[in-house]
């Protein structure tokens, strides 16, 4: 498509619809009315913006990349999207598990938070996502730090809003807004020092340009992106800002942006190692063995057993979240195609897991006002939908077969025993076994304790509404299914990752 | 039914037995039990019928679909699986005659998904039987572990808990741990995981190195299930569920599914010529000799029955790893055989002691002199039990002991054969006394037993106290079922001559 565009078929413009849609739809949520109204329309621009996901999806799995000059304006000078198999599984994810975590919150929010904000908040919702999709699609370095600070500002906000059930919501959100700022403040350093060296800002022009040059001008702004990036997406010991924010967040918040915040955050490092940076650069090759890969190692250890000790179940939760990115590092860090491929499997299993933990705490949240693992005694026995879901994403955590976690799991035992890296494929079952404790505890006192008589969790209590089951149970399904079928995971993530790598030419 | 078609209907059978038993406990508990044990019923005919074609020569095949690129949810029966399956699904149907009469004479609560849970372990039992590669083996291990669980910590109190966290932490952490990656590392070497006569493996890693006896390692201890100490704690820790698991777990399915898989393993994946030529397995024949020894002297100390049974059995599954580990034919015989007699020897002496739990609420060995008086029926099976565990003809566990000790000359290990009856002798030391007491003890007069006055008749039939039919039927089955054996090892050897490379 080059020149202005040629076409006005709708199809052509998928890619600009799939950041456009959302973005437009936002600010039309403000002036709704407060009740239903503003979630519905969330909810049907997400299955709208899925819709463009798959369409596109499946256009790059069976044409090859779009590319897309946004304006009719030609790259390198102009903003160009590019959509090739990585990112549009990406993509994908984040539409997706907003088709499903949309429709399930109206219940859990209006239960905590502020009914007056409620337009706002799904204003909020949908900018986030905006964000999101726009990091993921965009072909542009610059772009990416805009929708990155697009979905980041939204995000605070978002996390704010559980100030009105818990106060500590407000710190979170700061806390998290100071550390989220600095990360974009070292990310747009970075960029700007790779803009002094190149000359230029489009990611593929940026990387012709960069054969061959290891200048210190480069080497500062790799190293600027790695660490700004790595705050992003909660690189141990860079996670601080995330069981808080996490923890405090409206559980349907949690559910968005543990499945889909980071993931789009790992694709970004994920992009810049392997399609901006060369690999075989002695610094690139110093950075994912002796940062990366180490860091990725010691967040699995440290983040799950801090895990074992929580008692806050979203806390609990949320340090899985870092310790599960730290596979994804480790995958990243082993440097070869198997890897990178059993991090992309992994970040898109993993999401389909966390969103599904997640909204079985918020059903919890609902009908027993807490995430304390106290609710949790007998939850078999008063909520038995919720439990089983719970149960099996929990499952899927641990990496049981017949679920994703176990795809990911083989998947990443295979690049690291494939690659000369057995001691490797030991520390991430080792770490496993971790996850096995504490799901397993949360899961003993679902299934094994009688629910509690007396204290402030006693009261009767019913199952979860049915629109909060159905969206969270679809989840639950996608966790099996994708742990019996991987022709749309891991036989896509693979091709994905040999198109990063140009081994399969895709580029 | 054709072998082709009979193989997915293994799997459907006890499927549609779930639901069958789910909505035939809505209606009433003996339409539930009906449908038990017509799932069970005509599982085992469907699985004979596959026995017998395998046993003709067929080797029916299954592709389900593929989970990975290149790597099918697959099955192919083979006569080691075959004989599985069979063992597992018969000793089911007696397991759940015994089951209604225990959990109705007990009283227990759940029995719904008591059943329910049966039925999904004895599919994963059958699943891992007809594996035909290690990731299907993988999937069926851990659902049969995960279906188990319940059982386990059935009656829901502390103990239960505890033994349920001990349960799933070793079988779990064993087989994350070490199987799992193990499987992987074997599929980044090899390239395949099917389950191929002569293994995978030769000429596909540095036959000297450390990778093979260390691969090796992780199998066998990976495979929790198959108990090789120091993976064992969960079997004497899983005793605190009713007597019909520890007969599942012990006899039916569980731990037979873990030695089968090291048996199935060593002899597909490995090879016992690439054990035998590098030595790999040699450390690890050891390790099981010590594991047979250690159990059975502590199975010595234990007073509670099912406790001293549950270190009988770590002590027992040690001689099939042993039979593997030896890497000879007839090893490999030998511990093909152990798993199907002591199946039949185990799952009698746990439905006795069951029956003397339900009939005189008895748990400890102290309390059961004078017991055989008034329930002959029960000790006089057990006694026929604790004979073949033995390994005293005319009992079906005599051959094994013979075929392993066959096996320990062709490897040249003379020490073993000494390990091998020493630990005969240990069986007797902590088997036979228990009917002893029984029978020729005086009841120690502070409860029933001795009321019956007459303290010097052996068996006082004006005072007979067994247990219901139905906890007195099934061991009468597998005792018989031992003696019946013994007449026919020459039959089951030839049915499983071709794994060793035989005609």
């Amino acid at each position: 498509m080059a020149g202005p565009v040629e076409s006005y078929s709708l199809v052509d413009q998928l890619p600009a619809l799939q950041v456009v849609v959302p973005l437009v739809a936002a600010p039309v949520t403000i002036l709704m009315p407060k009740g239903r109204v503003p979630w519905a329309w969330a909810s049907l621009v997400a299955a709208a913006t899925f819709a463009i996901s798959l369409a596109l999806l499946h256009q790059v799995a069976a044409y090859g990349p779009i590319s897309y000059e946004l304006g009719g304006w030609a790259p390198p000078w102009g903003i160009e999207y590019r959509v090739d198999l990585a990112n549009a599984l990406v993509l994908t994810l984040v539409s997706g598990v907003a088709a499903f975590v949309f429709p399930y919150s109206y219940r859990s929010v209006i239960s905590e938070i502020d009914e007056n904000q409620l337009p706002l908040f799904y204003a909020a919702l949908l900018i986030c996502m905006t964000g999101l999709l726009g990091v993921a699609i965009t072909g542009d370095a610059f772009n990416v730090f805009v929708f990155l600070e697009i979905s980041s500002l939204s995000t605070y906000a978002l996390v704010a809003m559980g100030g009105r059930h818990d106060r500590r919501a407000l710190h979170s959100a700061y806390n998290y807004l100071v550390m989220g700022t600095i990360g974009a403040t070292f990310f747009v350093i970075g960029v700007g020092l790779l803009y002094a060296a190149t000359g230029t800002l489009n990611m593929a022009d940026m990387h012709d340009k960069l054969a061959g040059m290891e200048t210190r001008v480069v080497e500062a702004g790799f190293a600027f992106i790695v660490v700004g990036i790595g705050l992003k997406l909660a690189m141990f010991p860079l996670h601080l800002w995330l069981p808080n924010a996490y923890a405090h967040a409206p559980s349907a918040v949690s559910a968005f942006i543990a499945a889909t915040s980071t993931k789009v955050a790992v694709y970004v490092i994920v992009r810049f190692l392997f399609t901006v940076f060369y690999t075989d650069s002695s610094f690139e090759q110093a950075a994912l063995s002796y940062v990366i890969l180490p860091l990725g190692v010691v967040g699995m250890f440290a983040a799950s057993l801090v895990a074992v000790f929580q008692s806050d179940v979203k806390r609990m939760l949320a340090y899985s979240s870092v310790a599960q990115i730290g596979y994804m590092l480790l995958g990243i860090g082993l440097g070869s195609v198997d890897g990178v491929s059993a991090a992309l499997v992994h970040l898109v299993n993993h999401a389909l897991m966390k969103a599904a933990l997640f909204m079985a705490v918020g059903a919890v949240m609902l009908r027993l006002g807490s995430r304390h693992c106290d609710a949790f005694a007998g939850l078999a026995k008063r909520m038995p939908w919720t439990a089983a879901a719970f149960i099996i994403s929990g499952l899927s955590l641990i990496g049981v077969p017949a679920t994703v976690g176990f795809i990911s799991k083989w998947q990443l035992l295979k690049a690291s025993f494939g690659g000369d890296a057995a001691w490797a494929g030991f520390l991430i079952v080792a770490s496993s076994l971790l996850a096995v404790i504490y799901i397993g505890r949360i899961i003993e006192l679902m299934v094994l304790r009688e629910p509690p008589t007396e204290g402030p969790h006693a009261k009767p209590v019913a199952e979860a509404p049915l629109e909060m089951l159905l969206p969270m149970w679809a989840l639950v399904a996608a966790n099996v299914y994708f742990g019996l079928n991987t022709e749309l995971t891991a036989s896509l993530a693979m091709r994905a990752a040999e198109a990063l790598f140009g081994v399969g030419g895709g580029q | 039914m054709s072998p082709e078609l009979a193989l997915p209907a293994a799997f459907l059978v006890p499927l549609m037995g779930l639901f069958g038993i789910w909505a035939g406990a809505k209606v009433s508990d003996n339409v539930r039990e009906a449908a038990t044990l017509i799932t069970g019923g005509s599982l085992f005919l469907i699985v004979l019928g596959l026995f017998t074609a395998v046993g003709a020569g067929a080797r029916p095949e299954w592709e389900a679909f593929e989970v990975i690129e290149g790597l099918p949810l697959a099955f192919r029966i083979e006569p080691l699986g075959a004989l599985f399956a069979l063992i597992a699904s018969g000793l089911w149907i007696v397991n759940s005659l015994y089951s209604i009469g225990y959990m109705r004479g007990n009283e227990e609560k759940h029995q719904t998904r008591f059943y329910m849970s049966f039925a999904v372990a004895i599919a994963s039992a059958i699943g891992v039987a007809y594996s035909a590669n290690l990731l299907t083996l993988f999937i069926f291990y851990e659902i049969l572990t995960l279906s188990t669980f319940p059982l386990v910590t059935h009656k829901g109190d502390d103990k239960a808990r505890n033994g349920g966290r001990i349960y799933l932490g070793v079988l779990m952490g064993t087989s994350i741990g070490l199987l799992l990656p193990a499987i992987v590392w074997t599929y980044a070497v090899a390239g395949t995981t099917d389950f191929t006569l002569g293994g995978i493996l030769a000429g596909k890693v540095d036959e000297a190195g450390p990778v093979l006896p260390l691969l090796l390692a992780l199998y066998a201890f990976g495979i929790g299930k198959a108990a090789l100490m120091p993976a064992h704690p969960w079997l004497p820790n899983a005793m605190v569920a009713p007597t019909p698991v520890s007969a599942f777990l012990h006899a039916v399915a569980v731990v037979k599914a873990g030695v089968f898989s090291v048996l199935k393993i060593v002899v597909y994946i490995f090879g016992i010529d690439l054990l035998a030529e590098t030595g790999a397995s040699d450390l690890l024949a050891w390790i099981a000799g010590g594991s047979i020894l250690l159990a059975s002297a502590i199975a010595m100390t234990q007073d509670n029955l099912k406790a001293r049974l549950a270190y009988s059995t770590v002590s027992q599954l040690a001689y099939v790893t042993l039979g593997a580990m030896l890497a000879t034919q007839m090893g490999v015989m030998g511990g093909a055989q152990q798993i199907a007699m002591h199946a039949l020897g185990k799952m009698t002496l746990f439905m006795c002691a069951g029956a003397v739990y339900t009939a005189a609420h008895k748990s400890n060995i102290s309390e059961m002199a004078g017991l055989g008086r008034v329930m002959p029926v029960t000790f006089g099976l057990f006694f026929i039990g604790a004979c073949s565990i033995i390994g005293l003809p005319p009992l079906g566990g005599a051959w094994p002991k013979f075929f392993l000790m066959l096996g320990s000359a062709d490897a040249g290990q003379t020490a073993l054969i000494f390990i091998l009856m020493i630990s005969s002798v240990l069986n007797v030391i902590y088997l036979l006394p228990i009917p002893i007491r029984a029978f020729y003890m005086a009841p120690d007069g502070r409860d029933g037993a001795n009321e019956t006055g007459e303290g010097r008749a052996l068996i006082q039939w004006h005072a007979m106290k067994e247990a219901p039919l139905f906890c007195i039927l099934p061991p009468t089955l597998t005792a018989a079922g031992c003696l019946v054996l013994f007449f026919y090892g020459g039959a089951l050897y030839d049915f499983l001559l071709p794994i060793i490379g035989g005609a």
